[in-house]
């Protein structure tokens, strides 16, 4: 991937004004305390959390590359797989059998999908596509919670949800993000590399840029479109077992596909490496911005901090960080 | 042009008829093409060149007719059957991967040449790396072939047009394919660029002994590179045979040659 020089600065000027303005926030106000080790530890958390943002947003940009089209179904993907993954384990399966079945039953669900909703909409326009995945969204969290119940359920894989001391004692961070940014890193830089440098991966980029020639050179659509369905549906797993774990399994959960929209205009929506970094940056940000930002104009910044951001790149750089290049030829 | 006999029959249409709706693109088309020629097909616009192309790939099935190709007759032609039995071909309207650079998109053509399986690829390194070395180094030969090794990285949405045609022919060409299907690769090019393209399209059939079936619209070129030509009208068939019988033909005269568009 060649790095344009816009993308480094927009980039160095994001990370400088991520520390500048915390600082001069803590100059310029008594409420607010600015002390190195408690800004990092403020930036460590958010950029955790920021991981698994990149996590669902990942996603999306798999299914979007592959075939164009904004699967709106991915937040109800990560709630359909977790409910699935609690309901198999209150079955009485152990966990990583649970586990195991549910990546079965997401492979099911991408062959299914292929099968009975791309397959017969091959060469129409994005926006029924794009409508067709809202069906899939109404389906799976209806029939995902006809099937599991639709009360909060506890998910608990053991992961200690302590807080741990590191660097020396001088920050404070949870043990619980660390592991969950850690797996998720692990996923994350596995997929580039294989989107990047595996033949599949390159099949795939040919189908997400023109069908017709990609079928013209022997490549098999359908089976790309269940490859990144199930990969999607593998990256919903595990976002689902994570945010899970932390907020409970629950409706709220297809809700995180809200989050992973911001990452995306950030990122741009046909690059992997900036789903990644779009996710760091608006997880950081979100939370030094509600640190260090929100007592000077009455909290809250965390809900809406994120969209602000996206609306910035909008304006003034609408393919993201790393999208293509949008170029209309008249 | 100098004497060339023509090898078998490779690909044989017969009795070909392709409606969409109420509308009947083509009519009861019947030809063949021999192994080693240069098979063009012309008509004015919206005659159903471009039809026969996709019928002939798999991209469109005809209602009626039969399309024999190594020996097998069948209604239809599947896509991927026809890409895997050694049919490839370029788009009228270029259809690259635009993301790609262009030693990607070369390589996409060699899809089905790869062996080694899609997970084996991912685990077994070592294997499917050198394998990919291998078809790396058929595709630098194509690209010298093609003499665009100035791009090579280069993203081939950002290539102008002529260029953006030759990618597209050495993606077709890296499937080493035994018919080449070429949907008017010189349309919109300039009298150099189209020169380049002749001689390739020569140079193509002359070296690798490729099949060739050819739209194009320019007479000079269709008169100087085909060994036969189909002529079609609204569908219709009107003539099939060496250039100089197509040209002197009335029908054709009327239908095509004397009309102006
Ligand atoms: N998929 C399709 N659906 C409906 N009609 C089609 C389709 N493909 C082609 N046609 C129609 O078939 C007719 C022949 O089209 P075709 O593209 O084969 O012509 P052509 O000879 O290649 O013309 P040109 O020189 O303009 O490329 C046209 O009237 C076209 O509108
Ligand atoms: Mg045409």
């Amino acid at each position: 991937m060649r790095i344009e020089r816009d993308v480094i600065y927009i980039f160095m000027a994001t990370l400088f004004l991520m520390v500048a303005i915390p600082w001069a926030a803590g100059q310029l106000s008594d409420e607010i305390l600015f002390e190195w080790p408690f800004f990092f530890e403020v930036a460590i958390g958010g950029l955790l959390a920021g991981v698994m943002y990149s996590l669902v947003a990942l996603g999306f940009v798999l299914i979007f590359k592959a075939s164009g089209v904004f699967n709106f179904a991915q937040g109800a993907m990560v709630l359909f797989s977790a409910l699935t993954l609690v309901g198999l384990n209150e079955l009485g399966l152990p966990m990583w059998l649970a586990i195991i079945a549910t990546l079965f039953v997401m492979l099911i669900l991408a062959i299914v999908i292929e099968r009975v909703v791309l397959r017969p909409l091959v060469n129409q326009e994005h926006i029924i596509l794009f409508m067709a995945t809202i069906g899939i969204t109404y389906f799976l969290d209806g029939f995902g919670q006809t099937l599991w119940g639709s009360e909060v359920k506890i998910l608990d894989l053991g992961i200690p949800s302590d807080p741990g001391f590191y660097f020396g004692g001088a920050i404070l961070i949870n043990d619980f993000d660390l592991v969950a940014a850690l797996i998720a890193g692990i996923l994350v830089i596995t997929l580039a590399l294989f989107f990047q440098y595996t033949r599949i991966g390159r099949a795939l980029r040919a189908v997400a840029d023109d069908h017709q020639a990609a079928l013209s050179v022997g490549i098999p659509l359908k089976h790309i479109w269940v490859i990144v369905w199930a990969v999607a549906g593998i990256v919903a797993l595990v976002a689902g077992i994570m945010w899970g774990s932390k907020l409970g399994v629950q409706f709220s959960l297809a809700l995180i596909a809200l989050k992973a929209l911001p990452v995306l205009i950030l990122g741009g929506f046909t690059s992997v490496p900036g789903a990644i970094i779009g996710g760091l940056i608006i997880g950081a940000g979100e939370k030094l911005a509600e640190v260090f930002i929100a007592p000077l104009i009455g909290g809250g910044i965390e809900d809406w901090f994120a969209y602000m951001l996206a609306l910035a790149f909008l304006v003034f750089r609408p393919q993201g960080l790393f999208g293509e290049k949008i170029i209309e030829r008249v | 042009m100098y004497e060339r006999t023509l090898g078998d029959v490779v690909l044989e249409v017969r009795n070909i008829s392709l409606s969409f709706g109420a509308m009947r693109v083509l009519n009861d088309i019947s030809f063949d093409v021999r192994q080693g020629e240069i098979r063009s097909i012309i008509g004015p616009n919206g005659a159903g060149k471009s039809s026969m192309l996709n019928v002939i790939n798999g991209f469109y099935h005809p209602q009626e007719g039969t399309i024999t190709y190594r020996g097998e007759t069948r209604h239809e032609m599947k896509v991927h059957k026809a890409a895997e039995q050694g049919i490839a071909r370029t788009f009228q309207n270029i259809a690259l991967f635009k993301g790609m650079s262009t030693l990607d998109n070369i390589m996409t053509g060699r899809n089905l040449k790869i062996k080694s399986n899609i997970l084996l690829q991912a685990i077994y390194w070592g294997k499917a790396q050198k394998e990919e070395i291998e078809h790396r180094k058929k595709v630098e030969e194509i690209i010298d072939f093609l003499e665009i090794q100035a791009i090579r990285k280069t993203p081939v949405g950002r290539l102008p047009y002529g260029m953006q045609k030759r990618v597209e022919l050495g993606r077709a060409l890296a499937a080493e394919p035994e018919i080449l299907l070429l949907d008017e690769p010189m349309a919109g090019m300039n009298v150099e660029e189209k020169e380049d393209m002749s001689r390739f399209v020569l140079d193509i059939n002359d070296e690798f002994g490729t099949t060739i079936i050819l739209i194009e619209h320019d007479m000079g070129v269709v008169m100087d590179l085909s060994d036969r030509v189909v002529v079609l009208d609204y569908g219709l068939q009107l003539a099939d045979g060496p250039p100089d019988e197509v040209r002197s033909n009335q029908a054709v005269i009327d239908a095509y040659l004397g009309v102006p568009h």
